[in-house]
């Protein structure tokens, strides 16, 4: 009898399995790091001080969550209606013109405050827009998804290097970036919160996105659970049969699916856009779409798992950039390793245990 | 410069940009259409450019260099198979895993051997897949028309140009004219036809992912000693993707591929030439068009605007024995 | 001179789980000779065949071929004995030629030029002894059904099968079709081959095969040569002779017409139709009981009704509004329930929750949320009152769907239909793999609805359901309605009309 179909307990399909996985990356990773002649362990606990030993990395720590808090939901959502949404990166990027126009235009007028809630929207109706295309082939011409977004990063990526390089460059200036917003058009850092529990933040660019994507977190899980639409998508996600017989409507659930994937995604560009460099700038999104398909599986589709995996991929990327500092040979790709191994072993590995603790379930329970 | 130069210029530049294209689409080609959907492929090139540059770099033989190219990206390749096949995993999970642990490895292993930044020792002229004089090559030059074109872009490359070019009629010959290229290309339509037939699926599938990555050994090799004298981080450049659209846009078939690869390598090319000309009532032409054409052009196929694109049908779906 | 039979099967047996599929088989069939196997569905014919062709493995028991045991351990194992299996769902690659889907597998060289060539011959050949004739350069997409299925065949014997196997081969034939693929097998015959083939049609039993044997309940429960054998005695033998379930009901009380179908022609995926020129009433207040073996119709004439396929052409009135066009959604609005034949995948999400499911279908009900949003309060009292008026155990509205037996789990798709007090209900097989005390709980509540003046359609497998349940029973044989009788129509004539012989 298959493996495959045997039902495991919660405890260990949710709880230890995942656990291993990441074991077995982080071990693989120590390797690594032991192979060019540096000692994991060490490599370790420097990793871990610089993420969490201080106000500072802390700040960068969760600097970095929030664009993968964004990105994991954009994924988390098309995954629950069955849609494998990879253009996280260049709904992101797109997303970052509609945040930016909103600030160039207000940052001159209105505090900031103001000019927040308008650059949500543009940088969420950007990203969605961005899905859009992808989502209608999906939906009326069975073109399949997947591919689709993975061209439209390209095209975004293109697109967006013309305008930052022709139309919304600073005349006189070489970089391909818009003027520095203003503070009107910048979203504050939460140096404040960091003053509550006794630290500082220094140069830490945790800003209010970092409070959004919280907020977006509760309501993706109040709209996937909670909602008419959330229970559609679901459904459709899990099975399309009982979707079809349940009179759910394919074309328009993708789409609207797809919609509010391609918006979480877009909104991930308030974080390094106004929270951080104040300006719109080439390659801002450095691969967070990408991370947040990790993200998500890692996360189990679940806000909750997503922020969780989003502050473990924070501790990565903060971690490792004090961990290069401190130790040369450890470049910031070493990171990048580091992801891959995650996300090798947490997600397409995923199942790779599963037969041994199949088997050795099987043993115990008939004990 | 009288535009024959410029279009002998623009097409060898087109021939140079198209063979790693040619070799990285053709890898995908038996590997998708045995059912395995392979986003790896990026990750494969750049480590096989990797690791032929080192060898190449220790052993100073462009061919052991080659070899060690070859054998990487097959190990890789084993690897996303393993996931795929054999743990029935998320296919396109596994290939952005390995292009995300193959881009940072590839650095961070160059830095601590090189120590250069990241990129591998320049390799001498012995290290590297030289030009070779086609026959008669010098003595043609003179000849209107045909004679710089044998001359200047047909002879003149090096010998893995030779052999990307001849890979396309030898895939073509191996999908078709081979039982093993008849069962890769049934397993990728529908599987349990095959499973019937007593053939196993996987090993089959397994084979299909090796050839990816031998073929994708040649497209890394190429870049990082035949192309060019060393590795460079990221030298791949996303030119693992635009053979992916390549695959697409050819609806899947070797010789189309041959086709569409040069097609992409002509766009880019020309966005190269391009740079800083002004065309009459519009100015510049923005480079960014020619780097986004081939992904719109994919995308307008795959809607269905010029003919039907059908991928394999058991495409990216991991085969289970369900009964 | 006594020859070893072709295939002997001794004392196979077979479990999945708690099903007991094959219960200790005997079989025998005699080289170069015809053999039918006929059974209802869930008899347990497919799991024979497939542990014959090597999918499964029995769990005791032998199998002999020209008197030697084997062990069949795989299809390649099956195929070296001589085994050939045409399967009802073809095995074929669409956008490969015949020759080619003939070919895979048994290409005889690594090059496939050689093998080409010699296949062609072997075609050749084969038309020629056979009759098998189809264009080796044709693309399987662009061929009729029938003709596909001439390829499995040629499939099998160019793989050298001594011995053929054919599950319900004529279930997507015309009959014109059918009566040349009789042509074939009486050929094969001839020439030394051996046939096993299984269908649930009487008439083909009778018109090919040499011998029969029947199966019922996972039981071999006779053998005869059909020679010495009738319809009659076939049909008692399939159908059995089980303890009736009984209900207590009360005269129907019909009043008017609630569903018309006119006309009505359903074609499946594949574009072969299902459903062909149907036509039938079903007033308020009487349950119509749509009898039949599984694959005549009676699943596309229920999901066109139920909106969830389009049918090719033809009408179908609820209460007077054509519903032919409707979405699901909207018919739930006009009144019509469904309770699918396929609760796994259709009626429930198994992942969801149990009370997520007792709105499944429904769950843009103001009564379970406004403004968009669902209140799941609502929805689990809601979910509760239902699980205790059906008694559903476990009674906990939490729990997952998939961890409920098969009859709780079908009280629940029951319980959500029935408590919207539709006007007129679609039923599809709503006992199959439901325990005893469930079957007749749900059994009564289809009865009190019939009584409170709904239109029910009921189509089941189970003859005793039908007869049962029904107030007027209709049977469907390959896409016809073959003929109406009332609730005290004999088993036996109810069986012979279900195997394709005419009242």
């Amino acid at each position: 009898m298959s493996t495959a179909s045997v039902p495991l307990p919660n405890w260990i399909a949710y709880g230890v399995i995942p656990l291993l996985n990441l074991l077995v990356a982080f071990l693989i990773s120590g390797f690594v790091v032991w192979l060019i002649g540096e000692n994991p362990l060490d490599a370790l606990v420097l990793l871990l001080q610089g993420a969490l030993g201080s106000g500072r990395g802390i700040g960068f720590t969760l600097f970095h969550a929030t664009s993968f808090i964004f990105t994991g939901l954009s994924v988390a959502i098309a995954i629950h209606a069955g849609l494998f949404n990879i253009g996280s990166e260049g709904q992101a990027y797109i997303g970052g013109l509609g945040a930016a126009l909103v600030a160039l235009a207000l940052d001159h007028y209105v505090p900031w405050y103001v000019t927040m809630p308008f650059a949500v929207i543009g940088a969420a109706v950007f990203g969605a827009a961005w899905a859009f295309i992808p989502a209608w082939l999906q939906a009326k011409r069975g073109s399949h998804v997947v591919i689709t977004t993975i061209m439209f990063n390209f095209i975004a990526a293109a697109l967006m290097v013309y305008l930052l390089v022709h139309v919304l460059i600073v005349p006189g200036k070489m970089a391909p970036e818009t003027r520095t917003f203003l503070p009107g058009g910048q979203l504050p850092t939460l140096e404040w919160v960091m003053n509550l529990f006794g630290s500082k933040l220094e140069d830490a660019p945790l800003n209010v996105s970092f409070l959004i994507a919280l907020v977006m977190a509760f309501l993706v899980w109040v709209l996937i659970w909670r909602t008419r639409l959330g229970y559609e998508m679901r459904t459709l996600g899990v099975s399309p049969t009982a979707a079809v017989y349940a009179g759910i409507p394919y074309a328009r659930t993708v789409i609207v699916a797809m919609l509010l994937s391609g918006g979480l995604a877009g909104m991930m560009a308030l974080n390094p856009v106004m929270g951080a460099s104040a300006r719109l700038q080439v390659e801002f999104v450095g691969g967070a779409g990408f991370v947040g398909i990790a993200v998500s599986l890692m996360g189990r589709n679940h806000p909750l798992g997503i922020v969780l995996a989003a502050i473990l991929f924070g501790i990565l990327y903060q971690g490792g950039a004090e961990l290069s500092f401190d130790m040369p040979n450890i470049t910031r790709d070493m990171i990048v390793v580091i992801q891959g191994l995650v996300i090798l072993f947490a997600g397409a590995l995923e199942y790779m245990f599963r037969p041994a603790f199949v088997r050795i379930y099987q043993t115990f329970a008939k004990v | 410069m009288d535009y024959f130069d410029i279009l002998i210029s623009v097409l060898g530049s087109t021939i140079r940009l198209s063979i790693p294209l040619i070799f990285t689409a053709l890898a995908g080609l038996f590997s998708e259409r045995a059912g395995i959907f392979d986003i790896g492929l990026e990750g494969k090139m750049l480590v096989s450019a990797f690791a032929s540059a080192c060898i190449a770099y220790l052993t100073g033989s462009p061919w052991i260099g080659l070899a060690g190219g070859i054998a990487t990206s097959v190990a890789f390749s084993l690897i996303h198979g393993f996931a795929s096949i054999t743990c029935r995993g998320n296919q396109i999970v596994s290939g952005v895993a390995i292009n995300f642990f193959v881009a940072g490895i590839t650095i961070v292993l160059g830095q601590a051997w090189f120590g250069q930044g990241g990129r591998t020792p320049q390799l001498d002229a012995s290290g590297r897949f030289s030009p070779i004089v086609l026959p008669g090559a010098d003595a043609m030059r003179g000849v209107p028309v045909i004679g710089p074109i044998y001359a200047d872009v047909i002879s003149g490359n090096n010998i893995l140009t030779y052999l990307a070019f001849a890979a396309v009629p030898i895939s073509w010959w191996i999908l078709y004219r081979t039982r093993f290229g008849l069962r890769l290309r049934a397993v990728g339509e529908n599987p349990g036809a095959v499973d019937t037939a007593g053939i196993s699926v996987s090993w089959l599938r397994y084979r299909a992912v090796i050839c990816a990555g031998i073929l994708c050994g040649f497209s890394g090799t190429y870049l990082a000693i035949a192309q060019s004298a060393s590795f460079i981080q990221n030298m791949s450049a996303g030119k693992g993707y635009i053979a992916l659209a390549a695959l697409i846009f050819a609806k899947w078939k070797p010789v189309p591929v041959m086709f569409a690869c040069l097609l992409f390598g002509f766009l880019d090319a020309f966005s190269n030439f391009m740079q800083g000309k002004s065309v009459p009532f519009v100015g510049e032409v923005p480079v960014q068009i020619f780097q986004a054409l081939p992904y719109i052009l994919t995308c307008i196929l795959l809607a269905g605007f010029i003919g039907v694109a059908n991928p394999p049908k058991a495409g990216g779906v991991p085969y289970t024995k369900e009964r | 001179m006594s020859q070893s039979p072709a295939i002997e099967l001794v004392g196979i047996d077979k479990k999945f789980g708690a099903v007991h599929a094959n219960k200790n088989i005997n079989l025998s069939v005699a080289k170069g000779s015809i053999h039918g196997i006929i059974g209802e569905n869930g008899a347990g014919k497919s799991t024979l065949m497939s542990i014959i062709y090597g999918f499964y493995q029995a769990d005791s028991g032998e199998i002999r071929v020209n008197g030697q045991p084997i062990a069949i351990r795989d299809s390649q194992t099956a195929i070296a004995a001589g085994i050939g299996m045409v399967h009802q769902h073809f095995m074929l690659v669409d956008n490969f030629t015949v020759l080619e889907n003939v070919m895979l597998g048994a290409e005889g060289g690594a090059l496939l030029a050689k093998g080409v060539s010699a296949a062609r011959a072997e075609l050749k050949r084969l038309e020629k002894d056979y009759g098998l004739e189809v264009d080796p350069d044709a693309l399987i997409e662009e061929l009729p059904v029938g003709l596909q299925q001439r390829v499995e065949i040629l499939k099998a014997l160019f793989r050298g099968a001594e011995i053929l196997i054919l599950d319900e081969p004529t279930g997507v034939l015309t009959p014109a079709e059918a009566d040349h693929l009789f042509r074939i097998l009486g050929v094969l015959r001839d020439q030394g081959k051996t046939v096993v083939l299984i269908t649930h049609k009487l008439r083909e039993i009778m018109a090919i095969t040499d011998t029969v044997s029947v199966m019922r309940r996972g039981e071999m429960v006779a053998t005869r040569k059909t020679a010495e054998t009738t319809v009659g005695e076939l049909a008692e033998l399939m159908v059995g002779r089980r303890v009736l379930l009984r209900v207590e009901k009360g005269e129907a009380k019909p009043a008017g017409t609630m569903l018309s179908v006119r006309n009505l022609t359903v074609k499946d995926g594949r574009g072969v139709t299902m459903v062909d020129d149907v036509s039938f009433d079903v007033r308020a207040g009487e349950i119509v009981g749509i009898a039949g073996v599984a694959g005549n119709g009676q699943s596309e004439l229920l999901e066109a009704i139920a909106g969830i396929r389009k049918p090719a052409s033809g009408e179908i009135l609820l209460d007077g509004q054509p519903i032919d066009r409707v979405d699901p959604a909207r018919l739930r609005d006009l009144g019509l329930a469904h309770i699918p034949e396929d609760r796994h995948h259709m009626g429930l999400v198994l992942k969801f929750e149990e009370y997520e499911n007792s709105v499944l279908g429904y769950h843009r009900d103001a009564r379970y949320g406004r403004y968009g949003m669902l209140d799941l309060e609502a929805i689990r009292k809601d979910a509760m009152e239902k699980i205790e008026k059906y008694d559903i155990r476990p009674p906990n509205a939490r729990l997952k769907t998939a961890n409920f037996s098969g009859g709780n789990q079908q009280k629940i798709v029951v319980a959500r239909e029935i408590e919207r007090d539709p006007k007129m209900l679609l039923i599809g097989q709503p006992t199959r793999g439901v325990d005893i005390g469930a079957i007749e709980f749900i059994h009564r509540r289809i009865i009190e609805m019939r009584d409170a003046g709904k239109a029910i359609l009921l189509v089941s497998v189970e003859l005793d359901e039908i007869r049962a349940l029904s107030d007027r029973i209709l049977v469907m044989f390959a896409g016809h309605i073959v003929g109406e009788k009332t609730a005290d129509a004999g088993e036996q004539t109810l069986g012979l009309m279900m195997a394709g012989i005419a009242a």
